[in-house]
C-alpha cells in the first residue's frame, strides 16, 4: 500500500524529466551532436565529488527557497517575494553579525533570527496589504523585490551600513567576525556548509507543523477553504497574514548558509532570481520537505553541469531549456499520472465487487 | 408517446465505490419523470451522466431516437438536454438577461452582444411557458425561488428540450415549490420534458407522471403515481422498512443559552438585513425559525457565532459576550454548527473525511492535544460519525467530495453532535438528506434536546419545523415578527406569518 503510494507520487516527477531529456536529446540531435554522450559527460561532471559538495551548499539555498515557497502554495498564495526577503534576511543578518562581538553560539543564532525576522517583516508588509486591503499578493511581493534591492544598494553605501574596502569595487557589509561563523565539513576535498542541517531541520519542522499540529491544520483548511475554516473557528484573515510572514522567515534563511560559511558578508554579488526558483522546486516537489530537497538537488547539479558542455560547442544555457521543460512537464504530468491512478483504482473496484451484489461498503 | 431517453446498461465506477451499474431509464416526451432513492443512490451521477459532465464507463443513451455520445455539456446542450444545478450558478452582480444570455450571447456581426434580440428571445419565451422573470431585474435582489426561475430561463435559452432538475425543491418553501410545480406543468403542457430528483415523496406523487426508483447504483423499479404510494415507494428505496423517529420527551431547563437583545446588523451593500431583533433559546427546547430564505437567517447565525460584529444590540450565548468573543471560544464553550451551505462552510472539500471531522473541533480535546492534531481521535471518531449516521462511503480516507449530497450532509450532522454540545445552531439540517437519514437526524436532535440542550433550527422544511420544534419564532424582513406555538398553528398561518403579514 505505502509502497504503491510513493510509486504514485514519484511518477509524475520522474515522467517530467524523463519527458524533458527527450525533448533536450531531439535539439541536440538536430544540432548535430551526440545527446547520449553529453548526457554521460554531464553525469561525469556532475557527479565529482568535488562538484557534488558545491552543488550540495547551492542545493541548500535552493531548499529554503521550495520550502518558503511550499507555505504559500498551502494557503493558496505565490510568493513572488522570496527574492526581496531572501535579500533582507541576508542583509541584515549581515548587518548585525558584523556588528556586535558575542560567544560563538549565540553570535551564530542571533544572524539566523535577525535574518528570519527580517525576511519575515518583509513579508509581512505583502501581507498586510493583502488581508487589509485586498492586494493580490503577486502584485505588491514584485514591487518589493525591487524596493528591497533598491533599499539595500542605498543602505550599503559606505555612508550608511555598508564599508568599501580598499581595493574593492563594489560595497559590502562589515565582515562577521569568526564567532559569528558556521563551520564547514571538509568532505571530498571540499567544504560543505554546515548550514545543510539546519535546512534539514526547516524541513522537518514544516512537515510536522503541517501535518502534527492544530496550527498547520488551520493553516491548511484557510488555503482550502476560507469560509470553511472561518466557521469552524479560524481566524481566517490572520492565518493568512502569518503564514505570509512564516514563508517570508524562511526565505530570509536563503542566502544564510553561503554568508555564514562562505562570504562572511553581504554584497549585491548575492544572486537573484530565488523566487522563480523556489516556486518551480516546491511546485516539482509536490510541497512536499523530501520532493523538494531532491528538486533543489536537480537543480543544482544540472547548473554545475551544465559549463561542461561548452567544451563540445554546445551552449550551456541548454540547461535553462531542460529546467523550463520540466516545469512545464511536470504541471501536465501530474494531472495525467492522477487520471491513470484513479483509472486503476476503478479498475480494482471493479473486479472486487463483480460478483458482490451489495455494493454498500460500510467501513 | 415517443420516448425522449432511453438508457440502458449504464455504469460509473469510483474508487471503492460503484456509483451507477445496470441502469436503464425511459423517460417519455412531455412527462414529468421523477428520480428518488437514498443519499448515494446514483442519481446525480446519472444526471450528470445525461448532462455529459461525466462519462460513463459502459452504456448506451439514445436520445430523441439517435444513438449518442454526450462528451460534454456543450454536446447536451446542442441536443437540447439542460440541467439546473442544486448550487445555482449565476453571477450576482448582473442583471437577469445577462445571466441567461452568459455564455451564448446572440451577436451582432459575430462580436456585438445583440441585447435587443437577447431581451425579446428571452422575454418571448417567458412568455410563451409563463415563467416570470424581469429582464432587467438585477440578480441580488432575488430570492431562491426567483433564481431558479432564471436558471430554468437560462436552459431554455440554450433550446433545451429535456430539462433536468437535480433537487430543486430541496431550497425552497413550500409556496414557491408550489410556483415551482405549476411552472413545470406549464413547460411539459408546451412539449418539453422534466427529469428531475427529489426525496419528498409527497411531491413525486403529486406532480410526476412517472417515478424511476434507484438503490446502490441501479435502477430497481418504475412506479406512476396512481400504482402506488409513500410506504411503497419508501421500502422500494430502502429495500426494507422506513425507520420511525422516537419522539422525545421536552425538558426546558429554563436556563437561558442564548439571548439577543435589538440587534441590528448593516451588510457592507448599506442593506439593513437584522433589525431589532430579540430573541431567546433556553436550554431543552428546539427552538423554530420559520422564514423565507433571505430574510437575516444567515447573518443572525453568523452574529451568533461571532463571525460578524452587530451595528447594536446585544448578543450573548452560554454568557459570553458573542460580539468580543472569537468563534473559536464559542465553539469551545460547546456550540455545534451545522451551516446551511454545507460545500462552503462545512466541509474542506478536497481534504479526506478525517480531517473533516477535525474541523471546527481542532481547539480542544478530543480532536486537539493543545497544539497537536490527534490523529487517531479522529480516525476512531470518523468511523463512528460513519456508521452511527449511515453515512455510506468506502472509507474516511476518502475526499470530502467523494460523496454524495445527502451523505456529506449525514457527515457533517454527525460531527457537530458529537462531544455533547450545548447549544445547536442547526440550518437546514436535513436538507438533501434521504427519510431514512431524515429520521436518524431527527433523532439525534431530539435525544440532544432531551438531554438539555438548546437547538436553534431554521429550516424551509415545514413538517420539519412542526414535528421538532417547541416553539416557532418567524422571521421577515431580519425581525421575528411572531411566535407560534406548533400545536395550535396552522402550516397555513404560518406561511401567511412567514411573508410578512401581520395577521398571524
Ligand atoms: N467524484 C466522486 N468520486 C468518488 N466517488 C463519488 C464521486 N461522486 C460520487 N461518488 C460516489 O458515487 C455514489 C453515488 O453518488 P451520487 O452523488 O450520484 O448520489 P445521489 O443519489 O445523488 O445521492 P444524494 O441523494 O445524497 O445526493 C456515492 O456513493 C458517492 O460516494
Ligand atoms: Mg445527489
Amino acid at each position: 500500500m505505502t509502497k504503491n503510494r510513493i510509486f504514485w507520487a514519484v511518477a509524475a516527477p520522474v515522467a517530467a524529466i524523463l519527458n524533458s531529456l527527450l525533448f533536450i536529446y531531439i535539439i541536440l540531435k538536430i544540432r548535430g551532436v551526440d545527446p547520449l554522450s553529453m548526457f554521460s559527460l554531464m553525469i561525469s561532471y556532475g557527479f565529482d565529488p568535488r562538484n557534488l559538495v558545491s552543488e550540495l551548499n547551492q542545493t541548500i539555498a535552493y531548499y529554503l527557497a521550495g520550502v518558503a515557497a511550499a507555505i504559500g502554495f498551502k494557503m493558496l498564495l505565490f510568493n513572488i517575494g522570496i527574492d526581496g526577503q531572501y535579500r533582507m534576511g541576508a542583509f541584515f543578518g549581515a548587518v548585525v553579525g558584523g556588528a556586535v562581538a558575542l560567544p560563538p553560539v549565540l553570535h551564530v543564532l542571533l544572524i539566523v533570527i535577525t535574518a528570519m525576522i527580517a525576511g519575515g517583516l518583509w513579508a509581512a508588509i505583502a501581507g498586510y496589504l493583502k488581508v487589509r486591503r485586498g492586494v493580490n499578493e503577486v502584485i505588491s511581493n514584485i514591487m518589493l523585490n525591487f524596493i528591497a534591492a533598491a533599499v539595500i544598494s542605498y543602505l550599503l553605501l559606505p555612508s550608511m551600513l555598508g564599508t568599501l574596502p580598499e581595493g574593492s569595487q563594489t560595497a559590502q557589509t562589515f565582515p562577521i567576525p569568526a564567532s559569528g561563523q558556521m563551520p564547514t565539513i571538509k568532505a571530498f576535498d571540499g567544504e560543505i556548509y554546515s548550514f545543510l542541517f539546519v535546512a534539514i531541520f526547516v524541513g522537518i519542522a514544516y512537515w510536522v507543523m503541517l501535518n502534527k499540529t492544530v496550527f498547520g491544520f488551520n493553516l491548511k483548511a484557510t488555503g482550502l477553504s476560507f469560509r470553511a475554516a472561518r466557521a469552524s473557528g479560524v481566524n481566517a484573515p490572520r492565518m493568512i497574514f502569518v503564514t505570509t510572514v512564516l514563508s517570508g522567515a524562511i526565505a530570509g534563511l536563503v542566502g544564510i548558509g553561503t554568508l555564514l560559511s562562505d562570504t562572511h558578508k553581504y554584497s549585491m554579488a548575492f544572486p537573484a532570481g530565488y523566487a522563480f526558483t523556489g516556486l518551480a522546486l516546491a511546485l516539482l516537489g509536490r510541497n512536499h520537505p523530501v520532493g523538494i530537497f531532491f528538486a533543489a538537488f536537480l537543480w543544482s547539479f544540472l547548473e554545475r553541469s551544465a559549463p561542461v558542455l561548452e567544451f563540445e560547442g554546445v551552449p550551456p544555457e541548454i540547461v535553462i531549456v531542460m529546467q523550463g521543460t520540466i516545469v512545464l512537464s511536470i504541471v501536465i504530468a501530474y494531472e495525467v499520472v492522477a487520471r491513470i491512478n484513479l483509472r486503476q483504482q476503478q479498475r480494482a473496484v471493479g473486479s472486487v465487487s463483480a460478483e458482490a451484489q451489495p455494493i454498500k461498503e460500510s467501513n | 408517446m415517443d420516448n425522449v431517453l432511453d438508457v440502458v446498461g449504464i455504469e460509473k465506477k469510483y474508487p471503492g465505490v460503484i456509483a451507477n451499474r445496470d441502469v436503464a431509464l425511459t423517460v417519455k416526451a412531455g412527462s414529468i419523470h421523477a428520480i428518488i432513492g437514498e443519499n448515494g443512490a446514483g442519481k446525480s451521477t446519472l444526471m450528470k451522466i445525461l448532462y455529459g459532465l461525466i462519462r460513463p464507463d459502459a452504456g448506451h443513451i439514445k436520445a430523441f431516437g439517435k444513438d449518442v455520445e454526450l462528451k460534454s455539456p456543450q454536446d447536451a446542450i446542442a441536443l437540447g438536454i439542460g440541467m439546473v444545478h442544486q448550487h445555482f450558478k449565476l453571477a450576482d452582480n448582473a442583471t437577469v438577461l445577462e445571466n441567461v444570455i452568459l455564455g451564448s450571447e446572440p451577436t451582432r456581426m459575430g462580436f456585438i452582444i445583440n441585447f435587443d434580440q437577447a431581451r425579446k428571445k428571452l422575454v418571448e419565451i417567458a412568455e410563451h411557458y409563463g415563467l416570470e422573470i424581469d429582464p432587467d431585474e438585477s440578480l441580488s435582489n432575488l430570492g431562491v425561488g426567483e433564481r431558479q426561475r432564471v436558471e430554468i430561463a437560462k436552459v431554455l435559452f440554450r433550446g433545451a428540450k429535456i430539462l433536468i432538475l437535480d433537487e430543486p425543491t430541496a431550497v425552497l418553501v413550500p409556496q414557491e415549490v408550489e410556483e415551482l410545480f405549476s411552472n413545470l406543468r406549464e413547460l411539459v403542457k408546451r412539449g418539453l420534458t422534466v427529469l428531475f430528483i427529489s426525496h419528498k415523496l409527497d411531491e413525486v406523487l403529486s406532480i410526476a407522471d412517472e417515478i424511476t426508483i434507484m438503490r446502490q447504483g441501479a435502477t430497481v423499479a418504475s412506479r406512476t403515481p396512481k400504482s402506488t404510494n409513500k410506504v411503497e415507494l419508501a421500502e422500494l428505496m430502502v429495500g426494507g422498512e422506513l425507520p420511525k423517529p422516537r419522539a422525545g420527551a421536552t425538558k426546558s431547563t429554563g436556563e437561558s443559552l442564548i439571548s439577543i437583545k435589538n440587534a441590528s446588523y448593516m451588510r457592507q451593500d448599506g442593506r439593513q438585513v437584522l433589525n431589532n431583533l430579540s430573541l431567546e433559546l433556553k436550554g431543552g427546547e428546539i427552538l423554530g425559525l420559520a422564514g423565507v430564505e433571505g430574510n437575516g437567517q444567515s447573518e443572525l447565525i453568523e452574529l451568533i457565532m461571532g463571525l460578524v460584529k452587530p451595528s447594536g444590540g446585544t448578543v450573548e450565548i452560554l454568557g459570553l459576550d458573542a460580539t468580543k468573543t472569537l468563534t473559536k471560544d464559542i465553539r469551545n464553550a460547546g456550540v455545534a454548527y451545522i451551516p446551511q451551505d454545507r460545500q462552503r462552510d462545512g466541509l474542506l472539500m478536497s481534504a479526506p473525511l478525517w480531517e473533516n471531522r477535525v474541523l471546527g473541533h481542532q481547539f480542544a480535546s478530543p480532536m486537539a492535544n493543545n497544539a497537536w492534531v490527534n490523529k487517531g481521535e479522529a480516525i476512531e471518531d470518523s468511523k463512528r460519525v460513519v456508521s452511527e449516521f449511515d453515512v455510506r462511503t468506502p472509507g474516511i480516507n476518502v475526499l470530502a467530495s467523494a460523496l454524495s449530497g445527502g451523505n456529506q450532509q449525514k457527515f457533517i450532522v454527525g460531527r457537530e453532535l458529537s462531544g455533547s454540545p450545548k447549544v445547536i445552531l442547526a440550518a437546514q439540517p436535513t436538507r438533501g438528506v434521504d427519510v431514512g437519514a431524515q429520521a436518524i437526524i431527527w433523532d439525534h436532535l431530539m435525544k440532544a434536546r432531551s438531554e438539555g440542550a438548546g437547538i436553534l433550527l431554521i429550516s424551509a422544511d415545514l413538517d420539519e419545523l412542526f414535528s421538532l420544534s417547541d416553539r416557532i419564532a418567524v422571521i421577515y424582513s431580519g425581525s421575528i415578527v411572531a411566535t407560534l406555538d406548533p400545536n395550535k398553528t396552522t402550516p397555513e398561518q404560518l406561511g401567511l406569518a412567514m411573508t410578512g403579514a401581520k395577521s398571524a
